[in-house]
């Protein structure tokens, strides 16, 4: 059976004893009938024209893993920032490991989100929030209809989270080829602070496919700060679509780090609904062999006063593959907007590939907007200079590179994530130097 | 320590060098002078390793090491030391990161381990004085932005810092004023001892009155065509390269 169709068919057996509320019934029911119209996306869509999902969809998947395997914390430790004192939401194959999490509920949520989807008193939130920053793109659909776990954070009004949250999903191949799609909603009320690290990561070479959504709204006056880890084992692959939904004076930044995985799709799409809001879309990619990693980023640009700031940074090896679309779209209210995006990448090899495309649609007439993306290789006259004062070729070559992607790395708010992403790119070029420049 | 033999090195299949003879003992100080476009930027840059030039014909070796097989890196372990004519920036990438690394990557090089950081602070602090760097300029990205002076102090900062046997200081003049040329003179004649040797690339004849050479020699076209004591680069600097030129010519 194609897997199309087993998820379908798997749609209409779904449990229905769990109590959700009516309208969540109905949003699912709509969403499976997108994806049963639409299915999997196809190079033949523009949005996809350089990502192919085929070699992905076409094989066999556990929809419902089998659920409490246990995984020792030593086993996973290194996955986590473990010397940073903070909250965690952990799942295992889709299913919540509440021995590898430390949620709360005191003064905040922090906690999952089929609870918050079942209890009575997050009724109002979910109503206000649940499915409203998503769109219904066929993939984001396929994901509303499942839709049933994932992290819940709701920050109340003026608090500032002391801690960072990790969210961590863990796939451990115990079933052969796994498929899933975690749901996350992420609230920051009025003048709420909150940091997030988001990561995927299997824990053995099994195939696992994973098409998550991430819904955030930062209300006004709220700092977010969300970091994306992406550094999962070569036949993993990720489809990452997070909508924000931004308020009045609100910040909120995204960093993505796109380092492993076989293939990586990241739909940011950014919605900027009050006056004076900033936000900041950054990311650094570095990959090789046939990986394949596409930013796909929409910044809605909807109401005046506000500035977007993107810079993603990509290093290319082997046959691997680039991928960066830049859309910013500024309506005609949104006056005085400061749009700026740069995409620089550098290809290391003959064989590596980037598509980058800025795509503006600007329809207000007093507007700062700049874009540029540049791909180029390493400096040879920097790495002959490096080389005669005795660093050797590879480690000249890793040098430069982290230079080159430095100041992505400037904005990241918590020094041991700093530190950690720091080591994952030594690491991924092959090299045993510390970066503390 | 450096012996050059019937060196011959082409770019793009353009002839550069054409036949370079040259030894240079420890303790010793040349300078190589000439006119522009005569080969004394690839003779160096040939020396330190630099791949887009082969050589077709010709031997050089360090201490009896023979240099041919060898990558830059690995000459660097030998001993040594190119300072660049035109400095190259790297944004990104602090001078003290920088020197940290290479010294580190040098000793790997030579299978020590890395130098502790207090032995490492130390010497920064020594050297930097040695050549009135300030601290500040120290924790900037590498030659990003630096004047043409600052560039050619950092050179011999670097150069100091990792001790070589063999420096090679490419028109280490140029772009100096006259204060600057002092310190970076300064700094080279302190680290000049009997164990090492310098090789002085320049244009004129000023800069080799604060490093005073053993031997100048003069290339032109590709070869060495006349060697002499300090007093030849004061002849060059009265009568210009146009007698050596017709010399050659008949």
């Amino acid at each position: 059976m194609e897997l199309k169709e087993k998820l379908l068919s798997s749609f209409w057996g779904l449990d229905s004893s769990v109590e959700v509320a009516e309208h969540i019934n109905d949003l699912r029911g709509d969403a499976i009938k997108v994806f049963e119209q639409y299915g999997f996306p196809s190079k033949k869509q523009e949005a996809w024209k350089y990502t192919s999902l085929n070699k992905i969809v076409n094989r066999d998947y556990v929809l419902e893993p089998k659920g409490d395997i246990a995984v020792d914390f030593n086993q996973v430790k290194k996955y986590f920032l473990h010397d940073l004192d903070s909250y965690a939401i952990v799942f295992i194959d889709g299913v919540y490991s509440a021995h590898l999490s430390q949620t709360t509920h005191d003064g905040m949520d922090i906690c999952l989100l089929s609870a918050a989807l079942t209890k009575p008193r997050f009724r109002a939130i979910i109503e206000n929030y649940f499915n409203k920053a998503a769109n219904s793109e066929s993939m984001v659909s396929l994901n509303t209809a499942f839709a049933s776990e994932g992290a819940f954070v709701y920050i109340p009004k003026h608090k500032s989270v002391e801690k960072p949250i990790q969210i961590i999903h863990f796939s451990t191949g115990n079933d052969s080829a796994l498929l899933l799609q975690p749901r996350n909603l992420i609230i920051a009320d009025e003048n709420a602070h909150v940091q997030i690290i988001e990561r995927h990561q299997s824990l053995s070479s099994h195939p696992v496919f994973t098409n998550v959504v991430t819904e955030i709204f930062g209300e006004k006056r709220s700092q977010i700060d969300y970091y994306k880890v992406q550094n999962d084992f070569e036949d993993a692959s990720l489809i990452d679509h997070t909508f924000i939904n931004q308020e009045t004076e609100s910040n909120c930044s995204v960093h993505t780090f796109s380092f492993g995985g076989k293939l990586i799709r990241n739909n940011l799409n950014f919605s900027q609904n009050g006056e004076h809001v900033e936000s900041t879309l950054k990311g650094i990619t570095i990959i090789g062999e046939k990986q394949h990693v596409d930013h796909s980023t929409l910044v809605n640009h909807n109401s005046p006063n506000c500035e977007s700031h993107q810079d993603y940074k990509g290093i290319f090896g082997d046959q691997s593959t680039g991928v960066f679309n830049g859309r910013i779209i500024v309506d005609k209210l949104a006056q005085k907007t400061n749009a700026f995006q740069a995409n620089n990448n550098i290809l290391i090899s003959d064989k590596a590939t980037i598509n980058t495309k800025p795509q503006l649609e600007i329809f207000a007439d007093d507007v700062k907007c700049s874009h540029g993306c540049t791909v180029g290789q390493l400096d040879e006259d920097a790495l002959f200079y490096m080389r005669t004062r005795g660093i050797p070729k590879k480690e000249a070559q890793a040098l430069l590179t982290y230079a080159f992607a430095n100041n992505v790395l400037e904005t990241v708010k918590i020094p041991e994530l700093k530190q950690r992403i720091n080591k994952l790119i030594a690491n991924k070029l092959g090299v045993n130097i510390g970066f503390n420049l | 320590m450096l012996k050059i033999k019937d060196l011959h090195a082409s770019i793009d299949e353009k002839d550069i060098l054409r036949g370079i003879n040259l030894e240079i003992k420890a303790g010793e100080v040349h300078a190589i002078m000439g006119p522009n476009g005569s080969g004394k930027s690839t003779l160096a840059s040939v020396i330190a390793g630099r791949e887009d030039y082969e050589v077709t014909k010709g031997a050089i070796e360090l201490s009896g090491e023979p240099l041919e097989e060898l990558s830059a890196e690995e000459r660097a372990h030998l001993g040594i030391f190119l300072s660049f004519q035109y400095p190259v920036e790297i944004p990104g990438v602090s001078v003290t990161n920088f020197i940290k690394t290479a010294i580190n990557e040098s000793r790997k090089g030579k299978g020590l381990e890395d130098m502790p950081a207090n032995e490492m602070l130390k010497k920064i602090k020594e050297k930097s004085e040695l050549l009135e760097i300030d601290r500040k300029f120290l924790s900037r990205s590498l030659n990003d932005g630096f004047s043409g002076g600052e560039k050619k102090r950092n050179e011999i900062f670097q150069m100091a810092m990792l001790e070589p046997k063999l420096a090679i200081l490419d028109e280490t003049d140029s772009g100096l004023d006259i204060d600057a040329m002092r310190i970076v003179a300064d700094g080279v004649n302190t680290l000049k001892n009997a164990d090492n040797a310098i090789v002085v690339i320049t244009h004129y004849q000023r800069l080799l009155d604060y490093i005073v050479p053993d031997f100048v020699h003069v290339l032109y076209n590709g070869r060495i065509v006349k060697s002499g004591g300090k007093e030849l680069a004061l002849e060059l600097e009265a009568k210009g390269y146009d007698w050596i030129k017709s010399d050659v010519t008949v």
